[in-house]
């Protein structure tokens, strides 16, 4: 019998590279990622740790993976002193490096890749890796994500002002990199995230001018000093960044209040409005999320063992959900990383699920909130999505870029559901014809503010409001960096620009009034058009 | 109230699927004043039609002539920008790229287009990413590419205007038939009544078609893209080559795609969404490698789509033999360009009877009677198995 025939252009002859194997792989090296990797190595099981940081100061430039704005100091530019800052920052990377642990600092995970019946292609569960040289591909039997938060972005007059920046980023730079350029800041929000945060700062020498929050209260009681019932009216400054931050009171419906504004001279104003689960590694292979308001957002779907929907790959630390008091007790995310790990060693032992506490606040109103007074209210059209200078405005009207130059009077109604037709508007829709999401910065500071003003446009809760999709690579990579080099020759072979078939591109008038599979052409090379 | 007999209100013609090629033969057949709604499972191009390179050069096609009549004047007749450019480069990094680049000059010529070959000086000075590190290459002067996001949109916006209908996430589960005709469609919104119906579902045509008693042969595979930051522009955006397609963007981003697909069975796509694989780095390395000047620049998403092929990979686009109303269109993975053109055929098959512009006869359904019932295997078209 002879073999059965198969398509050498497809997949199915083709070897994906891997360079390295491991039993576990676990993916941040904060809090949650080291418990695991200890907890690995106490249980004999071989870990391969792996952390973005230090990330290079181009990459921190971008805005990746934190909302940086700018404010680094030169010693960032040095990535010896960085490397020697992240294993001072924290004595138990050296512990797991004595135990044992395969850890690989300054190293990127940018795809996470398993099988599924739409993509059998991939052998097992399969990592892309990058350094500041190259990419490869790790096998993992195992992978525990622990890949932290981030901010969510907020727009108002001057937010793209270098100084504007992130909670998490301004805490990061403080605290792990010891390269915080900043003096006096102003933030805002209160959540317990924030407050830690503020607290980091102020050991680092930061002034907090002012502490400003939207909503008639304070979240967190250490923000007791908060200015309640204000946003920020505009930051100014000039090219070398913020110089002051006007803020206004604001009424219930988010108006600004005429002549209640109020100047604060600063640097830098701190995001502290949105503290997100970095869940982008998840969705983007497939892993099932929902929006959990008692974990701070769109959390991966989990098991009582801290696994995601894809068999063997677990979530752990912030990125499985953020709340108060697993912000403020490292026990907490120690507990996920034991409860994963047991799982990962199939042993018996008995843990409880980790679970959140009940929501303090309703998150959704929380952040609808601060996006209808500082976003949909500003004076001046500020851009929500920096990269693509696309305004609230241009996302609730669904217009085209500007650089198009089509502005034709529009004959539909200009609101979302006459626009995009039944059910909630999804942002990856509004993405393709607005650009809002889709620049440089892969959505990092807008992702969250186009959701809730999808959902203020359309009235429907933001929970409905579909997730905008995350892809692969989860950070941006140059061309030359994501190429797997020599190594790919079996994808290389028989390359073809779409399928490879023959007649296909055969002109039409040539073609033979009937097709058969025997009946065919014996074919040389096909290149398709 | 139960969905299955809540009667809706239909249209004189109904298309089942809300992709570039039923968009447009609902907007050519709302421009004759025809009433038309198109159904659509999920949102207007959520396929393969909102996922592709945008290329708008298909010389080996019938519907050539009047796909390069038509892409000029689209912004112009749809109301809305599709962000169409004329003329492609294709650049060849080997002899062997060269010599199979070759044909699309020669289509061209015969059609009465003109196309010239490139040596690696004139690419370097035509195409700023290039280097002359170029076997060589080719200027069609004709053809282009367009975005595909913003012409599903124009086009679904304009039936509208034209007074159609678009009704999105609306999932056809089957048709009532009466007098060897399709009286209605069944939706879970209830069912919409139609003098004539197309079905132009991608992948899930055959199904459809299949309710109706006829065999129209296809497969569902998947492939994938890679999209980078803005650059400046070049003069032509439409350069590609060294086994990519692609284009870069108005806004300055590259967009390319290429190398191995994978066959799916199309049950596994209705319950998966499509994933994009490490095939991103094979991309970006040809991609480095088809403009190198370009190597630095940061990849910030890929994609994956899925697309269906018939067993020649040439389109079907015709009347199903079983029903006396009913037309079925497949473009055969190489639907988005055509699509100006797919749709007018497709209004000229039920307005006027026939398509008058071009010789539809290569896309007949009857060139399969005598197909192998197992072509798929024969082929070496295998999904592969997981785990």
């Amino acid at each position: 019998m002879s073999e059965m025939p198969i398509d050498e252009a497809s997949v199915a002859v083709k070897e994906l590279p891997i360079a390295e194997r491991t039993q576990l792989l676990i993916i941040g090296a904060g809090p949650a990622g080291l418990a695991a990797a200890m907890a690995a190595s106490r249980r004999g099981i071989a870990a391969m740790l792996v952390d973005e940081n230090p990330v290079p100061f181009e990459t921190m430039g971008e805005d990746v993976p934190l909302h940086f704005g700018q404010r680094m100091t030169g010693a960032a530019r040095n990535r010896n002193a960085m490397m020697e800052e992240v294993l001072a920052a924290d004595p138990a990377l050296t512990e797991a490096f004595e135990a044992g642990v395969d850890i690989r600092l300054g190293t990127v995970v940018w795809g996470l890749y398993a099988p599924m019946p739409t993509a059998g292609w991939i052998p097992g569960t399969i990592a892309a890796l990058a350094d500041h040289e190259r990419s490869w591909m790790v096998s993992a039997e195992n992978v525990v994500v622990a890949a932290g938060r981030r901010d969510m972005g907020l727009a108002f007059p001057g937010w793209e002002l270098p100084g504007v920046m992130g909670a998490v980023a301004a805490a990061r730079l403080a605290t792990t990199y010891d390269a915080l350029a900043a003096r006096r800041a102003v933030v805002l929000g209160t959540s317990t995230e924030t407050m830690l945060a503020v607290a980091a700062l102020r050991r680092a020498g930061v002034e907090i001018a002012a502490i400003v929050e939207r909503a008639d209260t304070v979240l967190d009681p250490a923000a007791v000093d908060a200015l309640t019932g204000h946003v920020v009216a505009r930051a100014e400054g000039d090219a070398e960044g913020v110089r002051a931050v006007v803020v206004t009171a604001v009424d219930a419906d988010g108006r600004h209040v005429a002549g209640s504004e109020r100047r604060f001279d600063c640097d830098t104003v701190v995001l502290g409005v949105g503290t997100v689960p970095a869940i982008e590694l998840l969705e983007a292979m497939g892993a099932r999320v929902a929006f959990d308001d008692a974990r701070g957002g769109h959390v991966p779907v989990l098991d009582a063992r801290q696994q995601t929907t894809r068999p063997g790959i677990y979530a752990i630390g912030d990125c499985a959900g953020i709340w108060p008091g697993k912000s403020r007790d490292a026990a907490v995310p120690r507990a996920e990383a034991e409860a994963a790990v047991a799982a990962i060693a199939a042993s018996g032992d008995s843990h409880d699920a980790v679970l959140p506490d009940a929501p303090a606040a309703d998150l959704a109103a929380y952040r609808c909130g601060w996006v209808r007074a500082s976003v949909v209210e500003a004076a001046g059209e500020p851009y929500v999505c920096q990269c693509e200078e696309v305004t609230a405005r241009d996302i609730l009207e669904v217009r085209p870029p500007r650089y198009l130059g089509w502005n034709p009077p529009t004959q539909k109604p200009a609101d979302l559901r006459s626009l995009l037709g039944d059910g909630p508007p999804h942002p990856d829709q509004v993405k393709r014809l607005t650009r809002a999401g889709m620049g440089a910065c892969q959505g990092r500071r807008c992702r969250e503010q186009v959701a809730t003003l999808l959902a203020l446009g359309a009235a429907e809760p933001l929970a409905q409001v579909p997730l905008a999709t995350f892809r692969a690579p989860v950070r941006p990579l140059p061309l030359s960096r994501l190429s797997p080099g020599t190594d790919a020759v079996t994808v290389g072979r028989g390359w073809d620009s779409w399928f490879g078939m023959a007649p296909q591109w055969v002109p039409f008038w040539k073609v033979p009034s009937h097709y058969t599979v025997s009946g065919r052409e014996p074919e040389g090379p096909v290149a398709s058009e | 109230m139960n969905a299955e007999t809540t009667k809706q209100t239909g249209a004189s013609v109904v298309i089942v699927g809300g992709g570039v090629t039923g968009l447009s033969a609902g907007w050519w057949l709302a421009r004759q004043g025809v009433s038309v709604l198109v159904l659509e499972k999920g949102i207007v191009g959520w396929g393969a039609s909102g996922r592709n390179g945008g290329g708008c050069s298909h010389h080996h096609s019938p519907l050539f002539l009047e796909e390069q009549r038509l892409w000029p004047m689209m912004d112009e007749l749809l109301g809305y920008p599709t962000e169409f450019r004329p003329n492609r480069i294709r650049l060849a990094c080997d002899d062997n790229q060269m010599g199979l680049y070759r044909r699309a000059l020669e289509n061209g010529e015969y059609q009465g287009f003109k196309s010239e070959a490139l040596d690696p000086k004139q690419v370097r000075e035509l195409v700023p990413l290039a280097t002359d590190d170029v076997t060589g290459g080719y200027f069609y002067h004709f053809g282009g590419h367009a975005n595909p996001h913003r012409t599903v949109q124009g086009y679904a916006w304009a039936i509208e205007d034209l007074g159609g209908r678009v009704l999105q996430h609306t999932a056809v589960q089957g048709f009532v038939t009466s007098g060897g005709r399709v009286t209605a469609v069944r939706t879970d919104r209830g069912e919409f009544g139609c003098d004539h119906l197309v079905i132009a579902a991608g992948p899930h045509t055959e199904k459809l078609a299949a309710e109706l008693g006829a065999t129209v042969p296809m497969m569902p595979a998947r492939a994938e893209m890679i999209v980078t930051e803005p650059l400046p522009l070049m003069p032509l955006g439409g350069v590609d080559g060294n086994g990519l397609y692609g284009r870069q963007t108005l806004r300055g981003n590259l967009a390319y795609g290429g190398g191995p697909h994978e066959w799916l069975n199309v049950e596994d796509i209705e319950a998966h969404r499509p994933q994009s694989t490490p095939l991103t780095g094979d991309i970006a390395a040809r991609l480095a490698r088809l403009l190198p000047k370009a190597a630095h620049v940061k990849v910030i998403r890929s994609w994956a789509g899925f697309i269906e092929n018939t067993p020649d990979g040439r389109p079907i686009i015709d009347r199903l033999p079983t029903v006396d109303n009913v037309i079925v269109a497949t473009l055969s993975s190489v639907g988005f360009g055509l699509s100006p053109a797919s749709g007018h055929a497709i209004q000229e098959m039920i307005t006027e009877g026939r398509c008058t512009f071009a010789d539809l006869s290569s896309f007949a359904l009857s060139r399969f009677d005598r197909l192998e019932p197992d072509w798929r295997e024969l082929q070496g078209w295998r999904p592969m198995p997981v785990g």
